[in-house]
């Protein structure tokens, strides 16, 4: 048994409501952080896990208060410390690594000036001492040319590398235990697990305990030694990582794992009913009892407690885990889609599509001179037919929402045409658009919360496609809206709501609903799950897929998540710097040969399991503009064969599964170096 | 940046032009014109043409303006109808009397307002921000001239400390002046730090809530430490053009506290000038008035792009 470094005992986290009464969002949490380990805290939004993490520094957010329970660091409590007994024990004991680095380092100071004060605060070194520090931690994290990095402002680095930052500043003070708050969220794929890998190292390396939270079951696999996992502010599993990935004995981790699409399986995931209850909604039972399919009377009336089953070193808290032993077979299925049947109608085409944000100047546009030569996305060329789903994928600024918007005629093509229906040229400026080509073609956006009016009501929301396109008003308009919320799995009463009283997920299926209410025959889905949690991202993606094989629309679904584009999707685009790389059927191209810049993708996804590790082939660099001459993916390409890469564009070739790979590699000879 | 500086500067003269443009315009289509005006009911016959000659009405209204831009440019005015003085002569002890007032109300009020509005926000909700918070807003809420007549009552009436209008020679020295302008200074300075106040309560607590502040924290930076490295100069920032704002409006004259003070600043020549229809006067002022706003809103957008390492390389960049 190695030394307990710090220890939550019956910690109990909440505020006090506008009736007076007391709610707790976290409930009776006990947990302890050996030397040297690294423990994940998994859980969806509102689970508590951020507040737990925040509490192992002394930190309570405003607002909240401790009910009860204590939090020791080596057996000193930090709910009870001064503020200057804690100015000690932060950034020079424990440190953290916040979620989003790019809000996290003050803006108006230099990344030098930040690091130096961690240094000047928890170290006794000089001024040339701190100075080489700097340049070595800037090293450290691995972070280019870091003599000069240290003068730049934050804003002037990239997501990736402003984590880094991040990182080297909480490395600064020699730290014995790190804290981590979902501190890969937002970043692109491959550089999600560059940093990873980072922190992986940087473990071992120090010996420095660490605390990972995510909600993401991927990058928690790749980390940790224990996960903990969190559900309504309780502790519901803990043990050993292997055990829980593997042998879920809790049905809350068994449904949150089986929620999550999976890169080896085709299919949709199964998604969990029900959402997370509010903070304070739960007077007795199990809180998991109105979404568990495991749930008895029992569980109704009785609170479970955290029991500890020797055998697997697991604590769980559920009265039923025995009937979840030895399921973990069935974790490795999914949802079979109906084969898409696709009459082979080219509905929409896109013919050499370029796309430029560069303003055109005065003086050009007065000699109609085109100034851009290297526009943000070109030679775009995709015919959907009609009722497939076709995805585009690629890191950000791949192009993807970018087309996504001039199909929805958001946004003006440079050159080329986007065709509709029987090869009719659609106007790329929205106004010249007929109306019903408007109705035809549907956009869902990425966050229902800014999608959605909030001072209409559901009614009047699903009410105005109504009474745009099909003139409808009265019983006719009311009995639309209910079939719209009934397809969407939304009861009636919804209509009087407002977008503030639902949840994410709810939101998100009045958006679907508001697409689909005008009978559209594309819909544009722009990274429609991104922000929302996995078990509701299963749901949505099952009920996009449902809808789809009811009224046989079309989809383009633009999204960063391959494995979620695996799910959902027939064909797979996948876009680099606005060029197409790759394009074909989803089970090709998710098998080899692929596209160099999809294999690097590929490699890099995160899976829900310790065994599979990613595979790290190309630098994470930003290329801030695509390159003038030659392929796209030069700059970071790691099959590189030489000049012909830089000065010509690849041929497209197409393999014998169908799908077309644009490289100046043999298609043959991919496949036989990807083997 | 150096074009930058120059872009935004041509861009202050041509607003200028256009505002000389529309005074002009906007005194030629009104009825009558300085003649009409200044002779009133001898406005006939002979003495109507004599006048009309005399200030140059006959000839085409652009040839006038050409003229009167060009006379502008290299500082004169022309001459105001009322006493048939040089208008620059008119202006002179007006905008220094104005300077003053305003000077002195900035020197004490801004400051003030920035401290206030950092203690309220800092001790939010706490006795300190719930006092200055509730004597801030009464002050907003009460008009100048309720104020004003208010502090005159009380401390020149039944206290007699001060005088309760000002009466100043226009050669009076800064000492003279000073004795005089304390209450029209409490007055101003009463509305203007209670709305900064307001503004930099409500932009340090927004910092305040930001990510970087609890990084901050949680990096064991010590709160007065973090308070004025981290919080400060972001929260302070978006005050910038506010202030500018405050200041061309403490210039252009602050209408009602210089009428009840009878106090003999710009914002009371403006009034003057408009009801005794001295249209040159007026036209005078107008651009006075512009350039001030004009200046000072560059100076204070020039300050922003300094002091914003964002804005910065983002304009260096273009």
């Amino acid at each position: 048994m190695s030394e307990i470094i710090e220890s939550v005992k019956n910690l109990s986290i909440g505020f006090n409501s506008q009736k007076g009464k007391q709610i707790s969002i976290l409930r009776n949490v006990s947990t302890n952080i050996k030397k040297g380990e690294t423990v994940g805290i998994v859980g969806e939004s509102g689970s508590g896990k951020s507040t737990l993490a925040l509490a192992m520094m002394g930190y309570i957010k405003q607002g909240l208060f401790p009910l009860k329970g204590e939090c020791l660091f080596k057996s000193e409590d930090l709910l009870k410390m001064s503020s200057r007994q804690l100015e000690k024990i932060r950034g020079r004991k424990i440190a953290m690594i916040p979620q989003n680095a790019g809000q996290a380092l003050t803006p108006n100071l230099k990344i030098g000036y930040q690091i130096d004060e961690a240094l000047r605060l928890h170290t006794d070194l000089n001024k040339t001492e701190r100075d080489k520090k700097i340049s070595e931690l800037l090293n450290k994290v691995r972070l280019p040319s870091p003599e000069t990095m240290a003068f730049r402002y934050p804003h002037e680095l990239s997501g990736g590398q402003q984590q880094r930052v991040a990182v080297a500043m909480a490395l600064a003070g020699k730290p014995d235990l790190l804290l981590l708050d979902e501190p890969t969220t937002g970043l692109d794929v491959t550089t999600q697990a560059h940093v990873l890998e980072l922190l992986r190292f940087i473990a071992k390396d120090t010996g420095t305990s660490m605390i990972y939270v995510s909600h993401d079951l991927g990058a928690i696999a790749q980390v940790s030694d224990r996960i903990v996992v969190m559900y309504a502010g309780e502790i519901v599993l803990e043990g050993p990582a292997r055990k829980i990935l593997k042998e879920p004995i809790h049905p809350y981790t068994y449904g949150l794992l089986k929620s999550i699409p999976k890169l080896s399986l085709a299919g949709l995931p199964a998604s969990m009913p029900g959402s997370q209850p509010q903070p304070g909604s739960i007077n007795e039972g199990c809180s998991f009892y109105d979404r568990c399919n495991l749930a008895t009377d029992h569980c109704k009336k009785n609170t479970p407690d955290l029991e500890h089953i020797k055998e697997l070193n697991t604590n769980v808290r559920c009265f039923n885990h025995n009937e979840l032993i030895n399921q973990n077979n069935n974790l490795q299925t999914s949802i079979t889609k109906k084969s898409n049947n696709s009459e082979a109608i080219e509905v929409l085409k896109l013919k050499d599509v370029s796309i430029s944000y560069a303003k055109q100047k005065f003086f050009d546009q007065l000699l109609n001179k085109i100034s851009d030569q290297n526009p943000t996305v070109k030679d775009i060329n995709i015919d959907i037919k009609k009722g497939e789903t076709i995805a585009l994928v690629g890191e950000s600024g791949s192009g993807k929402s970018t087309i996504l918007k001039s199909i929805a005629g958001l946004l003006k093509t440079k050159d080329g045409q986007i065709k509709f229906e029987n090869d009719r040229i659609l106007s790329s400026n929205l106004k010249m658009r007929n109306p019903n080509d408007l109705r035809a073609i549907q956009l869902i956006f990425q966050n229902p919360d800014e999608s959605l009016n909030p001072n209409h009501t559901v009614e009047q929301i699903l009410s105005q496609p109504l009474k745009l396109y099909f003139n409808l008003s009265g019983e006719e308009l009311k009995k639309n809206i209910i079939d719209l919320l009934k397809k969407v799995r939304l009861g009636e009463f919804y209509m009087s709501r407002y977008p503030r009283q639902l949840s994410g997920g709810e939101k998100q299926r009045v958006a679907v609903a508001r697409a689909f209410a005008a009978k559209p025959d594309i819909i544009l889905c722009d990274e429609v799950t991104s922000a929302l949690d996995v078990s509701v991202q299963a749901a949505v993606l099952n009920l996009l897929q449902q809808l789809k094989e009811d009224l046989g629309t079309t989809y383009v679904f633009v999204s960063h998540d391959l494995a979620v584009v695996r799910a959902i999707s027939d064909r797979v685009a996948v876009l680099y710097q606005g060029r197409l790389c790759e394009i074909g059927p989803s089970q090709n191209v998710y098998k080899f040969p692929s596209h160099p810049y999809t294999e690097v993708l590929l490699g890099a996804v995160l899976e829900p399991d310790p065994d599979i590790k990613p595979k790290l082939v190309a630098e994470d660099i930003v290329e801030e503009k695509p390159p003038e001459k030659g392929c796209s993916f030069q700059g970071r390409c790691p099959r590189k064969i030489g000049d012909i890469c830089n000065l010509e564009v690849p041929p497209w070739q197409i393999g014998e599964n169908g799908n077309a790979i644009r490289c100046h590699i043999n298609i043959d000879e991919l496949a036989s170096l990807q083997q | 940046m150096l074009l930058l500086i120059l872009k935004r500067i041509g861009l202050g003269l041509i607003t200028l032009f256009i505002v000389s443009l529309i005074t002009f315009v906007g005194v030629e289509v009104l009825p009558g014109d300085a003649c009409t005006t200044y002779l009133e009911r001898e406005a006939y016959g002979s003495a109507l043409d004599a006048c009309i000659k005399r200030l140059g009405l006959d000839v085409p209204a652009y040839e006038r303006y050409l003229e009167w831009a060009s006379n502008v440019v290299r500082g004169d005015f022309g001459y105001s109808l009322s006493g048939e003085m040089p208008i620059n002569e008119v202006l002179g002890p007006r905008v220094k009397n104005s300077l003053v007032l305003a000077s002195v109300s900035i020197l004490i009020g801004i400051p003030l307002a920035i401290v206030l509005g950092i203690i309220t926000a800092l001790w939010r909700d706490k006795l300190p921000d719930i006092m200055i918070s509730t004597i801030t807003i009464f002050s907003m809420t009460i008009p100048e001239f309720i104020s004003a007549t208010l502090l005159i009552l009380i401390v020149a009436i039944w206290l007699g400390w001060l005088p309760g209008i000002v009466i100043i020679p226009s050669d009076a020295t800064f000492y003279e002046l000073l004795s005089n302008i304390i209450l029209p200074v409490v007055a101003i300075s009463m509305i203007m730090t209670a709305h900064m106040a307001r503004m930099v309560r409500s932009s340090v607590i927004q910092v305040m809530a930001s990510d970087y502040v609890q990084m901050a924290i949680l990096k064991g930076v010590p709160y007065w430490k973090m308070v004025f490295r981290h919080v400060l100069p972001n929260a302070l920032l978006p005050a910038i053009n506010v202030v500018a704002l405050t200041i061309a409006w403490l210039l252009g004259g602050v209408v009602v506290t210089e009428v009840v003070f009878n106090y003999p600043g710009l914002g009371r020549l403006v009034i003057e000038s408009i009801s005794n229809r001295d249209l040159p006067v007026v036209q005078a002022l107008a651009i006075i008035l512009a350039s001030i706003y004009v200046g000072i809103n560059l100076i204070a957008d020039l300050m922003t792009l300094m002091l914003n390492p964002r804005l910065k390389s983002l304009q260096i960049r273009k």
